[in-house]
C-alpha cells in the first residue's frame, strides 16, 4: 500500500520561491545587457539640447535626427563603401579558404600537418607586425585611400575560416569522397559536388563571420582609408563625426550608429542558429 | 571530435582492405602534387605576400631608421631602436603597464562573468533562448558603435549616473577619470562576452545530470558539486576563453582608440591617443602613434617584434601551464 507512485512534486514553497528568483536574476542580468541598447535608441531620438544631459527619457521625441546625419556626414557614400568591402570580402574569404580547407582535410600529401601548423601561426599573428610593410607597400602601388588593400587580401585566402571549414569538413565521412574518387571524379569535382553541398551551414557561418568581420574592421580601414574621403567606411566615420567640431552630437552619432548596427542586427535575427552554433563550434573545437 | 571521425574512418577502411588485398584495389593514394598546388596556390601567394614578407620586413625595419614617406636615406642602426624602447621611453613602458593591467584585470573578470551569466542561463528552464538571445545580441555591436554608446551612457553627466543618484549614489568620471577609464573598458568587454556565454552555457548543459544527482546523494553541497563536477567539464572553455582573451588583450586597440578619441569632444587629433591623462595608452595605440602618426616606421617596428615576441612567448608559457589544470573529457590527452 506504501508503493503508491510519488505524484508530481506541486509548485509551492522553496522550489516556486527558487524558481522566482532564478527568473528574477534572469531579469536583472537582461537589463544590464540592453541598458546601453536602450539608452543609444533613445538617445537617438532626443533634441539636441537634451542629448548628453542625463535625460533619460526624449521630450519632445526629435525625429529628425536619422535624416540629420545624411547632412553631417556622407553617410550613403559611407554605407555604400562599407557594403562593397563586406560583400566582396565575404564572397573572397569563402571562394579563396574553401579549396585550402579541403585540401587539408581530403587531399593525401608530405607536409600536411606541418602546412596546418603553418595556417594556425597564421591565425594567431598580431595584425600589428604586418601592418607597417603592408603599408609601405599599399602606398607604393597607390593603394592607400582605395578599398583595395581592404578587399584584395581576402581573396587570397584567411587562415581562421580555412581554420574553421577544415574541422567542419573533418566530420564529414571519409567514405562518401573516397567513393566518389572510386567513380573516377576529379578533385573539383567531388568538391564542388560533395563536400560544399554537404558543408552548406558551415560554409554560411564562415561567411557571415567573414562580413561581420568587415563590417566591424576598424582598424584596417582606419590605416589604409583612414585619410581619404571616397575609401571611407562607416566603422571610421562615425568616430569622425564625434569628432567633427559638433561639440554635443550625441543624438546625432547614435542615429547612425544605429543605422549603421541595423543591418547586423537583421542577419543576426535571421540567421541566429547558424551564428550560435557557429560560435558554439569556435570553442569546442578550438 | 575530428580524432574520432578519422578514427572510425580507418578501421573501416581497415576492414575493407583485407579481402579487396586479392583484387589489388587501390589504397587512395598521394593526391598528384600539381593538384595539391592548384588547390594551395591562392593561400599560399597570399601568405608570401600578405604575411611572409611583411613579417621579414617588419623585422629589417626594426633594424633601420626607416621612416615611411621621408626622403631621407634609411640607414641601419642596428640594435638602437629596442635599445631606446627598454632605456629611453616612458611612453613605451607606461603602455606596458597599461596594457598588463587589462590582461590581469579584464581577461579573467570577463571570463568569471560569461560563466556567471552563463549559468544563470542554466538554471532557467522556461524562456531560456530569450534569455540567451538577449545577453548574446551586445556581442554582435560592432565594437565602435558598442564604444560610442557606452560614451553616452557613460557620460560624467550621462544617463548611468542619473540612474546612480536615484539611489544616491555620485556616479564617478568613467572615461574622463584616469581612474576610472580603464575599469569602465572592463565594463564595456563585460558586455559584450556573450560568444564565451554560448560556450560555457553549451559546455554546462553537456553535463549528464546524473553526475548531480549522484553527487545530491553522497550529501556533497552546492560548492562542492561545482568544484568536482561542474568546473572539470568547463575547463576546456576556461582555458579558450583566457587564452583567445590574452591574445586579444595585448593587442587590445579599437576600443581604446575610439574612447580616447571621442569621449573629448575638445580635441580632435590624434596627439590625445591615451585620453585622459595617458590612461588608455596601450601598447597598440602607442605602436600606431609611433608608426603612423609620426611615422617612425623603423621604431614602431620594433615594437610590433616586441609584440609579436611577447604574445608566442606567453601563448607558450599559458598552453604548457594548462596541461595541468585543464580536463578533456574522453580520456587519453
Amino acid at each position: 500500500m506504501t508503493t503508491v507512485p510519488m505524484p508530481r512534486r506541486p509548485l509551492t514553497g522553496r522550489r516556486l520561491l527558487n524558481k522566482i528568483a532564478e527568473h528574477a536574476l534572469a531579469v536583472a542580468f537582461a537589463l544590464c545587457f540592453l541598458l546601453p541598447l536602450l539608452i543609444s535608441v533613445l538617445t537617438a531620438f532626443m533634441t539636441q539640447r537634451q542629448a548628453g544631459t542625463g535625460s533619460l527619457w526624449p521630450s519632445p521625441w526629435d525625429f529628425g535626427n536619422f535624416g540629420r546625419v545624411f547632412h553631417a556626414m556622407p553617410f550613403g557614400r559611407d554605407l555604400l563603401n562599407t557594403v562593397i568591402y563586406a560583400a566582396l570580402a565575404t564572397v573572397g574569404t569563402v571562394v579563396s579558404s574553401v579549396p585550402v580547407a579541403y585540401a587539408l582535410s581530403r587531399l593525401r600529401w608530405r607536409g600536411r600537418e606541418a602546412f596546418f601548423m603553418v595556417v594556425l601561426a597564421a591565425m594567431m599573428l598580431p595584425a600589428q607586425v604586418t601592418s607597417l610593410p603592408l603599408y609601405v607597400l599599399y602606398s607604393h602601388i597607390g593603394w592607400i585611400g582605395t578599398l583595395k588593400p581592404l578587399i584584395v587580401p581576402s581573396f587570397f585566402g584567411d587562415a581562421f575560416s580555412i581554420f574553421l571549414l577544415r574541422q567542419f569538413f573533418l566530420t564529414i565521412p571519409e567514405e562518401l569522397t573516397e567513393a566518389a574518387r572510386v567513380d573516377g571524379a576529379g578533385e573539383l569535382r567531388i568538391l564542388l559536388r560533395v563536400m560544399i553541398p554537404m558543408t552548406r551551414p558551415a560554409i554560411a557561418a564562415v561567411g557571415l563571420f567573414a562580413f561581420l568581420y568587415a563590417w566591424n574592421d576598424f582598424y584596417n580601414p582606419l590605416l589604409y582609408t583612414g585619410n581619404s574621403q571616397s575609401g571611407q567606411t562607416l566603422a571610421v566615420a562615425l568616430t569622425q563625426l564625434a569628432k567633427s567640431g559638433h561639440q554635443n552630437a550625441y543624438q546625432l552619432q547614435m542615429a547612425a550608429s544605429l543605422m549603421f548596427l541595423l543591418p547586423i542586427l537583421v542577419l543576426f535575427f535571421l540567421a541566429q542558429k547558424v551564428f550560435v552554433e557557429g560560435i558554439a563550434m569556435t570553442g569546442i573545437k578550438g | 571530435m575530428a580524432t574520432t571521425v578519422a578514427r572510425a574512418g580507418d578501421t573501416l577502411g581497415g576492414a575493407r582492405r583485407r579481402p579487396a588485398e586479392g583484387r589489388r584495389r587501390r589504397r587512395p593514394s598521394k593526391t598528384r602534387w600539381w593538384v595539391v598546388l592548384l588547390f594551395l596556390s591562392p593561400f599560399v601567394i597570399g601568405l608570401a605576400t600578405f604575411v611572409l614578407y611583411p613579417v621579414v620586413a617588419t623585422l629589417y625595419y626594426s633594424l633601420t631608421n626607416f621612416q615611411a614617406g621621408s626622403y631621407r636615406p634609411v640607414r641601419f642602426v642596428g640594435l638602437n631602436n629596442y635599445r631606446t624602447l627598454f632605456t629611453r621611453s616612458d611612453d613605451f613602458w607606461l603602455s606596458v603597464r597599461n596594457t598588463l593591467w587589462m590582461v590581469i584585470v579584464m581577461v579573467p573578470v570577463r571570463t568569471v562573468w560569461a560563466m556567471l551569466t552563463a549559468w544563470v542561463i542554466t538554471r532557467v528552464k522556461r524562456g531560456r533562448s530569450v534569455y540567451r538571445t538577449l545577453y548574446f545580441l551586445p556581442s554582435m555591436v560592432p565594437v565602435v558603435a558598442g564604444a560610442l554608446s557606452f560614451i553616452v551612457l557613460l557620460n560624467p553627466v550621462g544617463p548611468l549616473n542619473k540612474l546612480l543618484g536615484l539611489v544616491g549614489v555620485s556616479g564617478p568620471g568613467w572615461f574622463s577619470d584616469p581612474a576610472w577609464s580603464k575599469p569602465s573598458l572592463v565594463l564595456m568587454a563585460l558586455w559584450v562576452s556573450g560568444n564565451t556565454m554560448v560556450i560555457f552555457s553549451a559546455a554546462m548543459l553537456d553535463v549528464p545530470r546524473e553526475l548531480y544527482e549522484a553527487a545530491d546523494l553522497d550529501g556533497a553541497g552546492p560548492l562542492r558539486k561545482f568544484r568536482s563536477i561542474t568546473l572539470p567539464a568547463i575547463s576546456p572553455v576556461i582555458y579558450f576563453s583566457l587564452l583567445t582573451g590574452l591574445i586579444y588583450t595585448f593587442q587590445y586597440f579599437t576600443e581604446a582608440f575610439v574612447v580616447s578619441g571621442s569621449s573629448n569632444v575638445e580635441s580632435s587629433s590624434n596627439q590625445l591617443l591615451g585620453y585622459p591623462a595617458n590612461s588608455l595608452l596601450f601598447y597598440s595605440t602607442e605602436l600606431y602613434r609611433q608608426g603612423f602618426s609620426y611615422f617612425k616606421t623603423g621604431y614602431a617596428s620594433a615594437m610590433a617584434w616586441l609584440l609579436f615576441l611577447a604574445i608566442f612567448a606567453v601563448t607558450v608559457v599559458f598552453i604548457r601551464a594548462s596541461r595541468r589544470f585543464v580536463h578533456y573529457s574522453g580520456g587519453a590527452r
